[in-house]
Order: structure tokens, then C-alpha cells, then sequence
């Protein structure tokens, strides 16, 4: 029987209710008294020089309240980058200066120079075209590879090229696999592209700062992942303002998908100019602005080496990725294609040798950073595709060299610094053939064919890395901030209690999946506890969401301050019950003595910790609230397999997605229906990756793909039905709850399936030249291929 | 400016908007109703979805003094007064059909569009449906069950999970 609450329910969501209904509070939604709009004049070329800026005629017009340039910002902190990679060779990254308003030049089609407050949006809007620009353009950086040559333009003329670093990992391992390769039976070799994409959460972005002047204080509403990370790289390096005056609200946000994580120039300018003002400030994206502001994700150009011996095992691999990081380096960015991607190659294959070389790239496009799963999609897309590829080349079954190539022991050290701690690659491949019914796939190719449609079956298996931590290795790594998290459980006297949690909730379901756990552990109704997240004010500290690390990192924390708790409250319930505190059992609410039929309920311990009158004061304190800060000593690493079937009509190349089914291992669950529903959404934007979404760039730098006209988001009629199961569970080892994080797998998995399906279906169908496809698997991509 | 009025949930407003001023801003800024959601500029995700003289229309591609004199329903109005959900709003929370909540409306009021004209649509036709309305968190799989359970269709069987 399914539990009807607690860990392993499918409790549904209570945040639904506002959602439905019109109620939910999203930053643009927020309007305070006398705010004025802020409109931001972008760039409209990829490169150039800014000869002058001339604001007279705009400040004069209706409404106008001020104008701004990057003249405003000189002397203060430019927008701070959070991690820092070194090379190869030992030295540190190229970190270029990242202004609010762009000082100088422009580096990117969107990047801002002008920031034009006014009364009303319109009245900025109207301004704005008033000001007259004279900017020098210059040679425009786009394609990587073009952008390392000796004669190329130089996005950022104080350094020495747009090399941002070249690094490789692990190097000591370098001469072994190039060794290895020369030595192989068998080498398969594939070149590929992971498309620029724009994650494209349904809400914009949003910023209003409003400004406190008795009391110095500036408050910060944002459409943020990690409300406390924005008030740390904000407060401390750029505007300088300290955490005790500052704010930072990321109330209900509509989708994150990582491009929320990450502080935006338009955040500070909002802050910053409402204390310049002495009035708040607000900034809603549109979305044109998003495409051009919003940090991009992937854009890796790759090649991927397998080596294998004479029975078909793996022995080494080898990859050299470019790739971009856009004009700027945003908050996390220089991570993605290194600690989060080559720790990752090993998948999920005892390959003894690896060696991963990334040569990170500037160019005038917009910074690209962590989108749903960043670095190890990547990772798993071209290890899955070369697979899939000698597979093919040695004449074998795919599932069958992977099985063959499977890791079986636990704890597993991978030559790329990772210890994977439990996994069962077979339990989830045996899961996948059984909800696939792979069994039944030739009849069902055979019914395609006779419709005169090509039919073809990807499998692929994933593992990702959730819950990065621990503090001190990623400090070693380049990590410029800790990546614990926290939080407070606060039992009032009635014993309802408000639990203040650092991890935020953008559709991940928290306020009804967190309560679930704290109700398993003292036993009392789910409906007693209320989750509170995303207000600097009112938590302790966090370090937010993304990489699917809230259940396992703010969960586990959220574990210890409740275990803390039940100490507490079983010193009371001893107390009141006149017995020895070894003695005493909390079960389904209540306190009880071992051995005997004397108990107390919950609501009697709370009300005594808050009304002590009969209470141990000598011992320990009145009250009932409890802070924990949880450091995990490893990542977690979800894994799974994943099977697509698409048919392809040959006359158009159109390919669509039969059937989708996902056998993953997540550890324990708290809330399947919530998990499940996190897969679905991962599945529909990695389906999005695979067929249809493309962020192009013309030679000359312009954003060809600005809008959703020009963006092919998936629609419903894209997708079919998911079939979805999570029953396989090897339970994470080192955190309390044993879970290890859901929210990426789907986008990881789901893209080399696609198109493995994709190149299966050709090949089935005659067309034996087509090896690969890049992503987007478009319908003239694939005609083209058919007829190449 | 021009002086407008309408019926918005069953309530009768005015109000005074520039000529450029589209319902949404309307809706959002000058009645405070901001369950009505603006996700792109081009009319193509659907967030904004509200009804017009019964019928579903974007309101980012409409002028507000356009529905002057109109009757309009916006998602604020679709619960009864006491706070229960409506039939589709009820569905969408029993088969997890949002996330995030910031396309939801717009699919709430699509949805209910559809199942006016089309009382026990298909798979096929729901999905047909929802061209105009862009969600990026559920790959759609929760909302369309949840439209066609709210239809009075066992969805039991609609796909394994």
C-alpha cells in the first residue's frame, strides 16, 4: 500500500492552491509605493568601441528620472565570477572585468549601456530612443576555434588572447591514455556539437530595489535560486554594502533551470540605483531581453575518443572539448566544463584510463553558465554517442557493451577523482527493458515500416553528481564559496512549526515534500509544519537550489536540526514524565516511557518549552528552536537508463518521439509523484535539446534566435506520454535521508537516447553512411543527412 | 487616455488607459489581477490566457480598449467564492499538473476553453489544444492527463509512472 504521508507518500502539493488560483506572489507582481521603472538600452553589435554617450536630449524628456552609464560605475566592483579554474600548466584562468553598464566597449548583442529610470516604463522606453550612441564597431569573435587563432579579434583587449584557460584532467593520466589509444584493438572517434541553449524558465527575470534611508537599509526582490548567494556576491563585491542592511527576497519563481543562479548586472543596477535615488527601482525582462541577458547553457564542440581492447572492453578514453564562455565569465561558469564535466566521464564504465582537455573560449555572445545539469549532459552525451557508435562499428549490441562494461563494485573509484558510493547499473538496465518493453520493439519497427515511417530504439544509461560538496574540496577545486547548507526548525508552543530552510522552491515542490520528512520523524500531521525559504531575512543562511542538491543538502541539514530537536524535547518529556531520559520513545506524537503506559503528547513537551513553569531551568534552556548546518562529505550520484523509439518520415526528415521511458535510481524518494513529475519536466527539455532548440549566432555575432518565434520550445503535441519508474534504489550512504537528487537526471539522459534512436532508425532503414546527427535533430538535418 | 469599462469576474470595473495599454497591463496594473501572467512578447506561450466574451484569448495581443464594454474571466475568478477548485483546477493538484506555477493560469483557462467546445477530447486533441500555451517544467505528460481527467476520462491507464 502506497503511504498517505510522511517519506514515501505522494502528498499533494499544498503551494498548488495559490498557483492555481491567481494567488501566488512572483517578483513582478510586487509593486512598491512611488517605484520607478528601469529600461535598459543594449547593444545592439557584438563588438564595439563606445566613442560617446550622449543623454542630454533622453534626461529631458517626460518622466525621466535619471540616466545612467557605465561612468556611474567606475571604482565600483564589477559583477564577481565564483569560481576559479587552473590550467593545465598551473596558472590560474583569465578573469576579465565584468561591468554593470558596459565601460569602453560592448562585448555582446545585449550587453547594457544605458540604464534610463523613469516615472513609467513607457516614459524609459521613450527616453531611451532619444539617446544618441556613437559606437565604433569592431570584428565580431563568434566561432571558438576561430577565436584561438594568433590573427583573431580579442574580446577583451587587456588580455593576452581568448584563451580562458586550457585544462586538463587528469593530466598525470595523459601520456597512459594516449598510450592506450595507440594500443587499442578497436578506436572509435566522433565529432559533435552540444548546442547553445537558453533554459527559458516561463517566468523573466525581475529585479526591484527599494531603499530604506533612516535605517540604511536596501531590500532586493529578484527572481533568484539562491536569494543568499545573490546578497554575498552583491553586497560583498560589488556595491559593498554589509549582509545586515541588505535583503535579499526571491519570493514565488517561476522556473530556474540554473539560469536563475547566477548574479545579474541588473540586480546591483536595481539596488544600487534605488539607494542613488532614494526610491525604488524596478526591471521586468522581457522576453527578447532574456535572450540576450539570461546566461546560456552547453555550446561544447567535442571530440570523443573509446578505445577498446579485443573482447570489447573499454580501455581509455580521450576528449578535447571547446568550450564557450561567452564575453563575460558568469557566476559559475569557468565549473561547467571542467569539475562538472570531466568527473563525470567514467559514466557508468570501469574505463581504467581518461583524460578529459577543455579549452574554455571568450567570444561576443552572451555568457553561457549552468543550465539543467551543466557539464554532465555534455558528459554523458558524447560518451553515450561513442558508445553507441563502436557498438555499431564492432557490429554488437549496444545494451550488451554497456552491460559488459558496467561498474558492479561499490564504493567505485573512478580514474576522473570521483567515488561513486552505491549504484546497480544492471537494476536499472533489467528495470528499462521491462516498462520499455524492449522485447516487443522489432514488431513495432516492423508496424512503422509497413506505415512507410522509419523506426529506431536509443538506449542510453546516465550517472550525474548532485549535492557537490564537500566545502573543502570544492575550495581546492576553485570553488569560491562553501556549499553547505542550513536550516531552523522553530516549534511553537501550540507545536506547529515553521521550518526556515536555505534551499529554494521553483516548482521543485519543497513546502510539501520537506514537511513530509519532518513529519516521518516526529510523527505529527505534515499539515503542522510550514516550510519558509527564499528571504534572507527570515533564514538563516543557504546556498540555494540547483544541482539537485536541496533534499540531499538542505534536507539532510534540515534532519539534523529536527534530530536536535527530538534531544531537546525528550529532556522535557522526561521532565514531565518523571522518568530517565534514556527511557523515553517519541512514537506517532507522543512521548512515552519504555515499559510503561505514562506519556505526554507532542503539543504537551512545546507548550511546557514555552510556558516552563513545570520545567528543568537548571538544565536546559526554555524554547524549542534548532539550527543545523550540514557539510556532506561526498557528492551523491543518481544513475539510470533511458530508452527512446522514434519513427522518422523520410520524406520530410521529420522525427517524432514514440515512446520515452526512464528506469532511474534516486535513492530513497520522499515524494514519487513529485519526483516523477521532475523527470517528466527533465525528459521534455532534454526531448527540446535532441529535436528542436537551437541558440544561433550569425557570423557577424547577432542573435538570430531572440524570441520564442525563432526558439522552438517543445509544445505538448512535441512530446508523447513518459514512462517513468524510480522502484531501483541503492540508497546514498553518507547523508541521513539516503537520497541523492532528482531534478537533472531526465535533461542528462534524454538527449543521446534521441538521437542514438535517431541514427538507429537510418541506419535500420538503408542509410548506412549516416553515423551521426547534431543536435538539433531538425527535419532538413536529417533530410540532408538521408540524402548526403 | 481613454475611459474604459468592463466585467471582470463578475465584477464591474472602468478605468482610464493610453491607446498602446494591452489588457494584460491592464488586468495586472490597474486591477491588481496578477494571476494573469506575461511570458513572452510575441504571443506565442500563453501565460496571459484569459476569456473574452467566452472565448480564450491571449491578453498580451489584445488592447485594453478593445474589451471595453466586454465580459472577462481571468484565473482569480475560476474558484467558487468559498475557495474550492474548480473542477480543472482540482485536476491540475491531483495528477501534478504545475510546477513552477507560472504557465499555469494561462493552461487553467486554456483548458477550460477546450472542454467547452470539446467535452471528452483525446490525447491527440489536448495537445492539439495546447499549441498556444508553453510550459517548461512538466513536459506537458501531467497537464494533458490532468485536462483529460477533468474531462470525466480515466487516465489511470494512460501511460505506467
Amino acid at each position: 500500500m502506497p503511504k498517505d504521508s510522511g517519506i514515501g507518500a505522494s502528498s499533494k502539493r499544498r503551494e498548488d492552491i495559490r498557483f492555481l488560483t491567481g494567488t501566488g506572489q512572483y517578483s513582478d507582481d510586487i509593486n512598491i509605493h512611488g517605484q520607478a521603472h528601469v529600461y535598459f538600452l543594449r547593444s545592439d553589435v557584438a563588438h564595439g568601441r563606445i566613442n560617446k554617450i550622449d543623454t542630454a536630449a533622453a534626461s529631458a524628456m517626460p518622466g525621466v528620472v535619471r540616466i545612467f552609464t557605465g561612468a556611474d560605475f567606475e571604482g565600483i566592483g564589477g559583477l564577481p565570477c565564483g569560481w576559479q579554474v587552473t590550467d593545465r600548466f598551473g596558472a590560474v584562468m583569465k578573469e576579465p572585468a565584468h561591468p554593470v553598464l558596459a565601460q569602453g566597449k560592448v562585448r555582446h548583442v545585449g550587453d547594457p549601456i544605458c540604464a534610463i529610470v523613469a516615472d513609467t516604463l513607457e516614459q524609459a522606453k521613450d527616453a531611451a530612443e532619444a539617446i544618441e550612441l556613437d559606437i565604433a564597431e569592431l570584428p565580431a569573435v563568434v566561432n571558438m576555434k576561430d577565436a584561438l587563432k594568433p590573427t583573431s579579434a580579442k574580446v577583451h583587449d587587456d588580455l593576452s588572447d581568448n584563451l580562458c584557460y586550457d585544462w586538463g584532467f587528469v593530466e598525470d593520466n595523459r601520456d597512459a591514455v594516449d598510450q592506450a589509444i595507440k594500443n587499442a584493438a578497436h578506436v572509435t572517434t566522433l565529432e559533435l556539437v552540444n548546442n547553445r541553449l537558453v533554459a527559458n524558465p516561463m517566468e523573466p527575470r525581475v529585479a526591484v530595489g527599494d531603499y530604506n534611508r533612516a535605517n540604511d537599509e536596501s531590500t532586493l526582490y529578484t527572481t533568484s535560486q539562491n536569494p543568499h548567494v545573490i546578497r554575498l556576491l552583491m553586497g560583498a563585491f560589488v556595491l559593498g554594502i554589509p549582509e545586515h542592511k541588505l535583503r535579499v527576497v526571491a519570493p514565488d519563481v517561476g522556473g530556474g533551470f540554473g539560469t536563475k543562479i547566477f548574479h545579474y548586472a541588473e540586480e546591483a543596477f536595481c539596488t544600487f540605483a534605488a539607494r542613488q535615488l532614494n526610491r525604488a527601482v524596478k526591471w521586468t525582462s522581457s522576453r527578447s531581453e532574456a535572450f540576450m541577458s539570461d546566461a546560456h547553457g552547453r555550446d561544447h564542440v567535442t571530440k570523443i575518443e573509446l578505445a577498446l581492447d579485443a573482447d570489447n572492453n573499454f580501455t581509455a578514453v580521450r576528449t578535447e572539448t571547446y568550450a564557450n564562455m561567452g564575453a563575460y565569465l558568469s557566476t559559475f561558469a569557468p565549473s561547467v566544463p571542467t569539475w562538472l564535466h570531466g568527473t563525470l566521464m567514467a559514466g557508468t564504465y570501469k574505463t581504467p584510463l581518461i583524460y578529459v582537455n577543455v579549452k574554455a573560449v571568450f567570444t561576443n555572445t552572451v555568457p553561457v553558465d549552468a543550465y539543467r545539469g551543466a557539464g554532465r549532459p555534455e558528459a554523458t552525451y558524447q560518451l553515450e554517442r561513442v558508445i553507441d557508435k563502436a557498438a555499431r562499428e564492432l557490429g554488437v549490441d549496444p545494451i550488451a557493451l554497456r552491460r559488459q562494461n558496467f561498474i558492479t563494485q561499490f564504493p567505485y573509484a573512478t580514474p576522473v577523482a570521483v567515488e561513486y558510493d552505491t549504484g546497480d547499473y544492471e537494476a536499472t538496465m533489467a528495470k528499462l527493458e521491462e516498462i520499455a518493453d524492449l522485447s516487443g520493439f522489432e514488431a513495432r519497427r516492423k508496424a512503422s515500416e509497413a506505415k512507410g515511417k522509419l523506426r529506431g530504439l536509443g538506449v542510453n544509461c546516465y550517472i550525474e553528481a548532485c549535492g557537490i560538496a564537500p566545502s573543502n574540496l570544492v575550495g581546492q577545486l576553485g570553488a569560491r564559496a562553501g556549499l553547505y547548507d542550513a536550516a531552523t526548525v522553530r516549534v511553537n508552543a501550540t507545536g506547529s512549526i515553521s521550518v526556515m530552510v536555505g534551499a529554494h522552491s521553483h516548482g521543485q515542490g519543497h513546502e510539501t515534500a520537506f514537511p513530509q520528512v519532518v513529519a516521518e520523524m516526529l510523527g505529527i500531521d505534515e499539515n503542522m509544519i510550514d516550510i519558509v525559504h527564499g528571504d534572507s531575512s527570515k533564514i538563516p543562511f543557504g546556498m540555494g537550489t540547483y544541482g539537485s542538491r536541496s533534499i540531499a543538502v538542505c534536507g539532510s541539514a534540515m534532519v539534523r536540526a529536527t534530530e536536535k530537536i527530538i534531544n531537546k524535547a525528550k529532556k522535557i518529556a522526561s521532565h514531565l514524565l518523571e522518568a530517565s531520559e534514556a527511557d523515553i520513545e517519541l512514537k506517532g506524537g507522543h512521548f512515552s516511557v519504555k515499559g510503561t503506559d505514562k506519556s505526554c503528547a507532542w503539543g504537551d513537551v512545546t507548550l511546557a518549552a514555552y510556558v516552563p513553569h513545570n520545567y528543568p531551568l537548571e538544565d536546559i534552556e526554555p524554547g524549542l528552536e534548532e539550527t543545523a548546518f550540514y557539510d556532506p562529505s561526498n557528492f551523491t550520484y543518481p544513475s539510470g537508463a533511458y530508452a527512446c523509439e522514434v519513427e522518422i518520415d523520410p520524406d520530410t526528415g521529420k522525427v517524432t518521439v514514440e515512446r520515452f521511458s526512464a528506469a532511474d535510481d534516486f535513492g530513497n524518494v520522499i515524494n514519487p509523484m513529485i519526483v516523477t513529475g521532475q523527470v517528466h519536466g527533465g525528459i521534455g527539455q532534454g526531448i527540446g535539446q535532441a529535436l528542436l532548440e537551437n541558440c544561433a549566432y550569425d557570423e557577424n555575432g547577432q542573435l538570430l534566435s531572440a524570441s520564442y518565434m525563432d526558439y522552438a520550445m517543445p509544445r505538448a503535441s512535441d512530446v508523447p506520454f513518459y514512462t517513468v519508474d524510480h522502484s531501483c534504489q541503492t540508497p546514498c550512504t553518507h547523508n541521513p535521508l539516503g537520497v541523492k537528487g532528482c531534478g537533472e537526471a531526465g535533461a542528462i539522459g534524454s538527449p543521446p537516447a534521441v538521437v542514438n534512436a535517431v541514427v538507429d532508425a537510418l541506419q535500420s532503414g538503408g542509410f548506412k553512411h549516416v553515423t551521426h546527427i547534431d543536435m538539433p535533430v531538425s527535419p532538413s538535418r536529417v533530410w540532408a543527412a538521408m540524402n548526403g | 487616455m481613454t475611459k474604459i469599462s468592463m466585467t471582470v469576474n463578475g465584477k464591474s470595473v472602468s478605468g482610464e488607459v493610453e491607446g498602446r495599454t494591452l489588457l494584460v497591463d491592464f488586468l495586472r496594473k490597474d486591477l491588481r489581477l496578477t494571476g494573469t501572467h506575461v511570458g513572452c512578447d510575441t504571443s506565442q506561450c500563453g501565460a496571459c490566457t484569459v476569456h473574452v466574451d467566452g472565448v480564450a484569448v491571449k491578453s498580451c495581443t489584445m488592447l485594453a480598449a478593445e474589451a471595453d464594454g466586454a465580459t472577462v474571466a481571468t484565473i482569480e475568478g475560476q474558484a467558487a467564492p468559498d475557495g474550492t477548485l474548480n473542477t480543472i483546477q482540482a485536476a491540475f493538484q491531483e495528477h501534478h499538473g504545475l510546477q513552477c506555477g507560472f504557465c499555469t493560469p494561462g493552461m487553467v483557462m486554456a483548458a477550460a476553453d477546450l472542454l467547452k467546445n470539446n467535452p471528452k477530447p483525446t490525447e491527440a486533441e489536448v495537445r492539439h489544444h495546447l499549441e498556444g500555451n508553453i510550459c517548461r517544467c512538466t513536459g506537458y505528460h501531467n497537464i494533458v492527463k490532468a485536462i483529460m481527467a477533468a474531462s470525466g476520462q480515466d487516465v489511470s491507464q494512460l501511460a505506467a509512472e
